[in-house]
């Protein structure tokens, strides 16, 4: 029962289709409060898809459908009682482009809490502050909040993305390959911040990059056409893995 | 070697339509410019731009454009504040809300309604518009501005929301996944991020709308009447710009008189404020282009 509560997020027998296509086959999978949690795997297997199951972004995609239920401190959210706006202030996500609104910096980090209804100006600036500053940008960018977000770098502009999802203290922050477009000096930073991070929130993250998948997680879990092939503490499947499917990926015998 | 023949044939032709193309815009622009600096030999330019009073079909004459800029402005303003917000709603429905099947067959729908014969709308206005509204307002005339200007503002509604709509999916999908991801509503998605981000086309297609609807001749000569009036009252008779030059050239004033004369200076009136029009509209775009590229 105690480690029942160590499991914010749970996905029960979960199956994804787009049209034909059995995107996500029968996948359990439990993720632990205020870790970091890596989904890894060849492109294609799923890793996005998994995610955003968990804020429902793929409501939006015609042909997808979802069978089975996931679980957010125990309540469905796939249920028809819940709703998405308020489900998504709580599991924020960063995508793999960054995709700042064309706004001012500012704006950008309290949309989240003005589309909430808040107005305090003193609240709202302090809250960008800090999330800036948890997202170690606040130093580059504080005397130019006015300014658009589009004139700062790629690096810059996912940090700005970061900022604003953790603006609305979600508990969960999912990113899809947040590093992708950027330069190992951002890298760095956003890896580092990710570490910093699970102090507060939970995280899961996509990544291609089995060195990243190992410096920033607790646990890993491997994806392949579909199938969920080995979830453990990442240290095991980096070490021992217990399936050879995720030691030839791992050892980057196979794409 | 036929062939080779054929092709530079079709260039030649191609090269001739381009041409005629120029020549007759040229051709047009030196007509407009030559009578109208013969008129303004006659009529001083302050004159023209100050007085208050245009009538130069009378025996005493003014010739003050003023009334017909106004009369102009008058149609156009009530019928951009009728296109807009029902163009841009229907913009933001269709990109946003409507379903892809609806969204197919409601938009040619209203492409319809950009091809229905104006002097149908003029008709409409004159014969049912009218009518209607002074029923509500039992002091309004028979020819107004206000029934021009509201069917006239119902004729350029697929102006403003076809090219909306375009301006709307060409926002980037990812800052609606971006505007979703944090909790929004569609409302809000579609009101704080997509319209804001696809504002300079919605300002594109409004200055368009207005300069179709500045040049717009047919609804108000047939719905607004004939008398130059510098007011700012819909309910009563007025004459724009076009609705005067449509008066004076199919009516009995002998050509090379002054009288004559004053349709050119008119339309070169008209043609500045499109030509003004139309380039704000192309340095919106040019710039919003930039901005995503
Ligand atoms: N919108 C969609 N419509 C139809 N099929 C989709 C859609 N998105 C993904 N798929 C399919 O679902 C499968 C899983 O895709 P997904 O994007 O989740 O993989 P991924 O592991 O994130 O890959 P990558 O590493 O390349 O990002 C793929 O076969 C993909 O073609
Ligand atoms: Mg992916």
């Amino acid at each position: 029962m105690t480690n029942e509560l160590n499991y914010i997020l749970e996905s029960k027998n979960v199956n994804v289709y787009y049209g034909e296509l059995h995107a996500l086959k029968d996948i359990n999978l439990k993720i632990q409060k205020n870790s970091v949690t890596a989904l890894i795997g060849p492109s294609g297997c799923g890793k996005s898809t998994f995610l955003r199951v968990f804020n429902r972004m793929n409501d939006y995609i015609d042909s997808f459908k979802i069978e089975g239920d996931v679980f957010m401190e125990g309540q469905n959210i796939y249920d028809k009682k819940v709703r998405v706006d308020e489900l998504r202030k709580n599991i924020g996500m960063v995508f793999q482009k960054p995709n700042p609104f064309p706004k001012s910096i500012y704006e950008n980090v309290a949309y989240g809490l003005k589309i909430q209804g808040i107005k305090d100006k003193e609240f709202l600036m302090d809250r960008v502050e800090n999330s800036l500053k948890q997202a170690a940008l606040w130093d580059e960018v504080k005397d130019d909040l006015k300014k658009s977000a589009l004139a700062l770098s790629g690096g810059q502009q996912q940090r700005i993305c970061i900022a604003r999802a953790l603006a609305v203290e979600p508990n969960v922050l999912l990113m899809d390959e947040p590093t992708s477009a950027l330069d190992p000096i951002s890298t760095a930073k956003v890896e580092e911040l990710i570490n910093e991070l699970k102090e507060k929130y939970t995280i899961v993250i996509v990544t291609h990059n089995m060195q990243q998948a190992s410096r920033v997680s607790d646990n890993t879990a491997f994806f392949y056409m579909g199938d969920l092939i080995e979830h453990a503490k990442t240290e095991d499947i980096f070490r021992n893995p217990k399936k050879e499917r995720t030691q030839n990926y791992i050892t980057g015998r196979f794409g | 070697m036929k062939k080779r023949r054929l092709e530079y044939f079709i260039e030649l032709i191609l090269k001739a339509c381009a041409v005629v193309t120029i020549l007759t815009t040229i051709g047009i622009i030196w007509v407009l410019l030559s009578e109208s600096l013969t008129f303004f030999k006659e009529v001083s330019i302050k004159d023209f731009l100050t007085d208050t009073e245009w009538t130069p079909l009378f025996a005493k004459k003014h010739f003050g454009i003023l009334p017909l800029i106004s009369g102009t402005l008058l149609t156009t303003f009530i019928a951009v504040c009728v296109a807009l917000p029902l163009g841009l709603v229907i913009a933001i429905y269709l990109s946003q809300y409507a379903p892809k099947r609806f969204r197919k067959i409601i938009k040619p729908l209203l492409e319809v309604l950009a091809a229905v014969p104006t002097v149908v709308y003029g008709f409409f206005a004159l014969m049912v518009v009218t009518p209607f509204l002074q029923n509500l307002i039992p002091n309004m005339a028979g020819f107004n501005a206000l029934s021009a200007g509201i069917v006239m503002g119902i004729m350029i509604i697929p102006f403003v929301s076809s090219l909306s709509e375009d301006a709307l999916q060409a926002v980037p999908k990812s800052l609606k996944n971006a505007a979703y991801g944090l909790g929004s509503t569609r409302f809000q998605t579609s009101f704080r991020v997509m319209v804001p981000a696809a504002s300079s086309g919605i300002i594109v297609s409004v200055i368009l709308a207005f300069s179709r609807a500045i040049g717009e001749t047919m609804i108000v000569a047939i719905a607004a009447g004939q008398q130059p009036r510098l007011t700012a009252n819909p309910l009563v008779p007025i004459e724009t710009i076009t609705a005067y030059i449509v008066q004076v050239a199919k009516g009995d004033v002998p050509h090379g008189t002054l009288e004559y004369r004053t349709i050119f200076a008119a339309g070169i009136t008209l043609f500045v404020f499109t030509f003004i029009l139309n380039n704000i509209s192309f340095w919106i775009r040019k710039k919003y282009r930039e901005q995503y590229d």
